[in-house]
C-alpha cells in the first residue's frame, strides 16, 4: 500500500531541526511521512556538549540526542552523510551529493552556520581548523599526541571553549584576540579583566589587540604572522572567530536570504512549503546562535506543520549562562552602558564576584554577572518583562531571590552555611538540597521533595527550597505541573471537576477512570481522594477508613512511642466537677503517664495504649474532642458577659453553639474556631480558621487566621446582629471552604490563594448562604460520633488489639 | 521462632495490619488488596515509627510518623529513604484462613 501521508524531508541533522521534529511527533505522530539528511556520519548530538568531549568531561556517545534507534522507531528515514546540493523548488524535490532524489511536500531547512574561517595566507595548511563538529574534536586530539603549540583565534566563547580543551588535551594554548578584551559580546570590560586573570591562572595565554595577518609553514603550519610583525609559533591553529549562517542551498534555490534565510514569525519562507528554523535562519533581522531561541523557533514550526494555532515566534531575548572553564559568567540585555542609562556595580576581587546592573527609566535592561550567577534567571525574567523595578535596584544588585523579598531569610541563602537545616521536619540541610540540585539534577520542587524529603511536611521550608533552586538550577528550573501527587498530574480542580462530571463513586474508580500512575496511590493523595468524595457525595459516599492518615483510623494523635493520646470534647472550653472528676479517674485507672491542658482549652491523656483506646472512650463516655483529624478541632473561648466586666456578650454560650454545631465535620485541613466577648479579644479569635468577636449589640466575623506555620491575621469577613447570622454565617463560610479548598490546605492558605474578595463576593448574596447551609447540614447528618462508633462494633474495636501474644518457643 | 498458628484472615481488615507479640518482639502482619498476608518486624527503621499504624498502598506501607515507605514483601525502604527492616514467612491454610508465622532465618 503507497503511503499516502504528506512526506516532510528536513534537511540538517542537527539541534534545531531535529527539535522540530521531535516536536511534531508528539503533536501529531502520522501526518507526516518524514525524511532528514544530514552532512555528518552522525545522529543527532548536541553540538554544546562538544567542548564537554574536548574537556574530557563526556564521551561521543554521551552527547548523542538522539540515537539511530529513535529514527528507526519513529519510522524516519536518515540519510547520514549525505548533503543536499540543490533544491527544485518546483517540482519539490531535493537532491543529495550522492545521487538520492527525495520528493517533498513540506521542506524544512535547518542548515545550522558555518564556521568563519579568515582568509588569511596559508589558511588551507594542514594544522588549520575551525571548532565545530565532531571531526574538529577528532583532529584536536589526534594533534595533541604529537603537537606541543596551540594557538585559538577569537577570544569569543567558543575561542575559551576550543582553548579550554586543547589545555585539557595537554598542549600550550595562545588565544589571540583582535579587541583589547576577550568575550567582548558578553561581558563588560571589568567582567572580561576578572575572567581572563582566572583563565591566565588556569595557564591559558592571551595575545590581545592582535590582527592575525599569515599563517607561515610549508606543509603543516609553523606560526602564525601578526599585523605588528610579531610572530606565534604553532603546530595547530583553531579558527573560532564566529560563525555565519549556511545559507549557500537556500541562495542558489531561489530562497530569500540575508545573513540568514530570510523567515516570518512562522518560519516560513518566501517560498510555499519551504521553512527554515535554526541558526541558519533570520527573523526579524537577527540569526540566532544559541540553543532556546532555536527550540522555540522549533516548536512554532512544529504546531504550523502539525495545524496547531499558534501565535508564531516573537523573537528571543537572549541571555548568556555560562561556565567558562568552570567560572560562572552570565548576561543579558543591553549590557553596556549609552545615553540615558544608569549602573549600578558590585565588584569583590577578594571574592572573585562582579554584579552590573543597567538600568533605563525604573527598568531594567541589562546585566552582567560574573563568577555568581544564581541571580540570572530572576534578572533575565525582569528584562524581559520589563517591569518597574524603582526602589528595588540595590536589593537586585546584592542578589536577593524574589523569595528572599517575600521571606527574610532568603537574602542568607547564599552566605549560609552547608550544614545548615532548611527543612526542620525532615532535618534536610542546605548542602543536601544544593548537592540534590547540583548533581542529582533536581529541576523542581517537587524533584527535590521526592529526592531529599524538603519541604515534604509541613511545607514552611518551600519558599527556602525555592530560594536555593534558584539559586543553584538558575536557568534549568523547570516549571512542571505539579499533580497532587506524584501518582498523578492532575491537580485538585481537575480531579474534583473530573469526580463531578463522571460521577466517580469510590477511590478505586477514580485512579482507575484518571489514570493514575501507582496502583493504589500514596498517603497523600488517598486521603485526598476520600476526602473529596465524601465532600461531593456526602449521603452515598462510605468513608473509607484505610484511606484515612493514622491519627483519624484510630481517632486518636499517635505519639512518637506508638501510644497515642486521648482528648475529649470540652466544648467551648467550659468543664464541670464531675467531668473533671470522671476524667482524672479514668486517667488514673489506666495509669495515664501525663495529664496535660492543651493549648485549646481541654485536656488532653497522653501516652495511652492502643489497646486501651476503646476501654477508655467506653469509661469516659464522652465524645471525641477530634483533636487528631482534619476537621473542628476546638472553639476557644473566653469568659465574656458571664462573669468578665467588660464582656459585652455571651462568649462561652456562642463558642458551644458553634462547636455543637459543627462537631465532627470533615472539612480539607483542620478547623480552629474562638470566640471573644469583647474587642479586647482574649480568646485570640483573629488567629483563627474562623473567629468571632464580640461588639456592643453584634459579632464581627473573622477568617483565614493562623498561630502555626505561618502566622497569619484574619480577615474581617463582616459584621452581624444577632447569634442565629453567625451560625448561618459560619455554615456558608465552613462548607464554601470544604467545596472549594484543596485536601490539607488550611482556610489561611486558601483565602491568601483565593483572595478575601472572591469569597465575600459569594458569601454576601443571601440565597448563597442558605444553599451552603443546607449543604452542610446534609454533610453533618451523616456524621456519629467515632468513639461510640468503635466502642459498640467488634468488628472495627478488633483492630485495636493485638492478634495474638506468642511465649517464645 | 517455630512456626506458629496467629489467627485467621479474616481477622485483619483489607489494607489493614494486625500485630502479634513474640517476646518481646512485635511482628505486624498486613493483608493486602489482593489477599496476601505479609509480615514485617513491627519498627520503622527510621526512628521505631509502628508500621501497622501506616496506610497501605499496593504493597507498601507508609510508616505513620514520617511516611517513609516499605516494601511488604522485601522490608525494604523506599528512596529517598533507605534501610530496612525484618520480613517473616507468612503461610495461609487457603481451607481455612488460618495464618502461620516462621521467623526468617537471615
Amino acid at each position: 500500500m503507497t503511503d499516502i501521508r504528506k512526506k516532510l524531508v528536513l534537511v540538517g541533522n542537527g539541534m534545531a531541526g531535529v527539535r522540530a521534529i521531535e516536536h511534531l511527533l508528539k503533536l501529531s505522530p502520522e501526518a507526516y511521512e518524514i525524511t532528514i539528511f544530514g552532512s555528518e556520519p552522525h545522529p543527532n548530538y548536541n553540538r554544546i556538549m562538544l567542548s564537554s568531549v574536548l574537556a574530557g568531561g563526556s564521551s561521543m556517545e554521551e552527547i548523542i540526542i538522539n540515537d539511530l534507534e529513535w529514527y528507526h522507531s519513529h519510522g524516519i528515514r536518515l540519510y547520514m552523510g549525505h548533503t543536499i546540493t540543490s533544491i527544485d523548488t518546483a517540482k519539490r524535490k531535493v537532491y543529495s551529493d550522492k545521487g538520492i532524489v527525495m520528493p517533498y511536500d513540506e521542506l524544512i531547512l535547518a542548515t545550522g552556520s558555518n564556521p568563519f574561517m579568515l582568509p588569511l595566507p596559508g589558511a588551507e595548511k594542514e594544522g588549520v581548523i575551525a571548532f565545530r563538529d565532531i571531526k574538529d574534536c577528532q583532529i584536536m586530539q589526534e594533534t595533541s599526541q604529537s603537537y606541543r603549540k596551540a594557538v585559538v583565534i577569537g577570544g569569543g566563547l567558543l575561542g575559551l571553549e576550543a582553548a579550554r580543551g586543547l589545555l585539557h588535551l595537554g598542549m600550550e594554548v595562545s588565544v589571540v584576540h583582535i579587541h583589547p578584551y576577550i568575550m567582548e559580546r558578553q561581558l563588560d570590560e571589568p567582567a572580561s579583566v576578572m575572567l581572563r586573570k582566572e583563565l591566565e591562572e588556569q595557564g591559558m595565554k592571551f595575545l590581545l589587540n592582535k590582527q592575525s595577518e599569515a599563517i607561515l609553514g610549508k606543509k603543516r603550519v609553523k606560526g602564525l604572522l601578526f599585523a605588528d610583525g610579531e610572530i606565534a609559533d604553532a603546530d595547530l591553529i583553531v579558527m573560532a572567530v564566529g560563525i555565519k549562517p549556511n545559507v549557500e542551498l537556500a541562495q542558489k534555490s531561489g530562497v530569500q536570504t540575508n545573513r540568514g534565510i530570510v523567515v516570518n514569525d512562522y518560519m516560513e519562507t518566501n517560498i510555499p512549503g519551504i521553512y527554515a528554523v535554526g541558526e541558519c535562519a533570520e527573523h526579524r533581522g537577527i540569526a540566532y546562535g544559541l540553543v532556546a531561541p532555536l527550540y522555540e523557533q522549533g516548536a512554532v514550526l512544529a504546531k504550523r506543520l502539525a495545524g496547531v494555532p499558534t501565535d508564531g515566534y516573537p523573537g528571543s531575548v537572549t541571555s548568556t549562562k555560562l561556565k567558562v572553564s568552570g567560572v560562572d559568567v552570565f548576561s543579558a540585555g543591553q549590557f553596556t552602558e549609552r545615553t540615558g542609562t544608569r549602573a549600578l556595580r558590585y565588584q569583590d576581587e577578594i571574592e572573585g564576584i562582579y554584579k552590573k546592573l543597567v538600568i533605563q527609566d525604573d527598568q531594567l535592561v541589562g546585566a552582567v554577572l560574573f563568577g555568581d550567577t544564581g541571580d540570572g534567571a530572576q534578572l533575565f525574567s525582569m528584562i524581559k518583562n520589563g517591569e518597574n523595578i524603582k526602589g528595588k535596584e540595590k536589593e537586585l544588585l546584592l542578589g536577593v531571590s524574589s523569595d528572599a523579598l517575600a521571606s527574610p531569610k532568603g537574602n542568607r541563602l547564599e552566605g549560609m552555611a552547608d550544614d545548615e537545616i532548611i527543612c526542620g521536619c525532615n532535618g534536610v540541610s542546605k548542602g543536601t538540597i544544593a548537592e540534590a540540585i547540583q548533581s542529582g539534577g533536581c529541576t523542581s520542587v517537587g524533584q527535590i521533595k521526592a529526592c531529599t524529603k524538603a519541604s515534604a511536611s509541613c511545607g514552611g521550608c518551600k519558599p527556602l527550597v525555592e530560594g536555593l533552586l534558584q539559586l543553584y538550577a538558575g536557568d534549568n528550573v523547570v516549571t512542571v505541573k505539579e499533580g497532587i501527587c506524584g501518582c498523578t498530574t492532575l491537580g485538585r480542580d481537575e480531579i474534583v471537576a473530573e469526580i463531578k462530571r463522571m460521577e466517580l463513586k469510590t477511590v478505586k474508580e477514580v485512579m482507575n477512570v484518571l489514570e493514575w500512575n501507582t496502583e493504589e496511590g500514596c498517603a497523600k493523595c488517598r486521603p485526598s481522594l476520600n476526602y473529596y468524595l465524601g465532600m461531593l457525595w456526602p449521603e452515598e459516599y462510605i468513608d473509607e477508613k484505610e484511606s484515612r492518615i493514622t491519627n483519624e483510623r484510630y481517632h486518636a494523635n499517635i505519639q512518637k512511642d506508638g501510644t497515642y493520646s486521648v482528648v475529649p470534647r470540652i466544648y467551648g472550653g467550659v468543664t464541670s466537677p464531675a467531668e473533671l472528676m470522671k476524667i482524672a479517674e479514668v486517667a488514673a485507672k489506666f495509669e495515664v503517664p501525663l495529664v496535660k491542658f492543651t493549648g485549646g482549652q481541654r485536656l488532653d491523656l497522653l501516652g495511652v495504649k492502643k489497646e486501651d483506646l476503646p476501654k477508655m472512650w467506653e469509661e469516659l463516655d464522652m465524645p471525641s474532642g477530634h483533636a487528631y483529624g482534619k476537621t473542628l478541632r476546638t472553639v476557644k473561648t473566653c469568659v465574656g458577659s458571664t462573669f468578665c466586666r467588660f464582656g459585652t456578650q455571651d462568649a462561652m454560650g456562642m463558642g458551644i453553639r458553634l462547636e455543637k454545631a459543627f462537631e465532627r465535620l470533615n472539612t480539607p485541613g483542620k478547623v480552629k474556631l474562638a470566640v471573644s466577648g469583647c474587642p479586647r479579644n482574649c480568646a485570640e479569635a483573629t488567629i483563627k480558621d474562623f473567629g468571632v468577636v464580640a461588639i456592643d449589640g453584634g459579632w464581627e466575623l473573622h477568617i483565614g487566621g493562623n498561630g502555626g506555620v505561618h502566622v497569619r491575621a484574619t480577615d474581617l469577613l463582616g459584621v452581624v446582629k444577632t447569634d442565629d447570622e453567625v451560625i448561618e454565617w459560619a455554615s456558608a463560610f465552613l462548607q464554601y471552604y470544604r467545596e472549594q479548598a484543596g485536601w490539607n490546605e488550611r482556610t489561611a492558605q486558601w483565602v491568601e490563594r483565593v483572595g478575601l474578595d472572591s469569597i465575600k463576593e459569594v458569601l454576601e448574596v443571601r440565597e448563597n448562604r442558605l444553599a451552603l447551609q443546607e449543604r452542610i447540614h446534609t454533610a453533618l447528618s451523616v456524621t456519629t460520633d467515632p468513639w461510640k462508633q468503635i466502642v459498640n462494633e467488634p468488628e472495627l474495636r478488633k483492630n485495636f488489639e493485638q492478634l495474638s501474644e506468642m511465649k517464645t518457643v | 521462632m517455630t512456626k506458629m498458628l496467629v489467627g485467621k484472615v479474616t481477622d485483619i481488615d483489607i489494607k489493614g495490619s494486625r500485630i502479634v507479640r513474640v517476646g518481646d518482639h512485635e511482628i505486624a502482619l498486613f493483608r493486602l488488596s489482593d489477599g496476601e498476608v505479609l509480615a514485617v518486624e513491627n519498627k520503622c527503621p527510621h526512628k521505631g515509627g509502628a508500621l501497622s499504624e501506616g496506610m497501605v498502598c499496593g504493597s507498601k506501607v507508609h510508616c505513620p510518623l514520617h511516611d517513609w515507605r516499605i516494601d511488604l514483601h522485601t522490608g525494604v525502604v523506599q528512596e529517598p529513604d533507605h534501610g530496612h527492616v525484618v520480613t517473616y514467612e507468612v503461610e495461609v491454610d487457603q481451607s481455612n484462613g488460618s495464618i502461620y508465622l516462621t521467623e526468617r532465618s537471615l
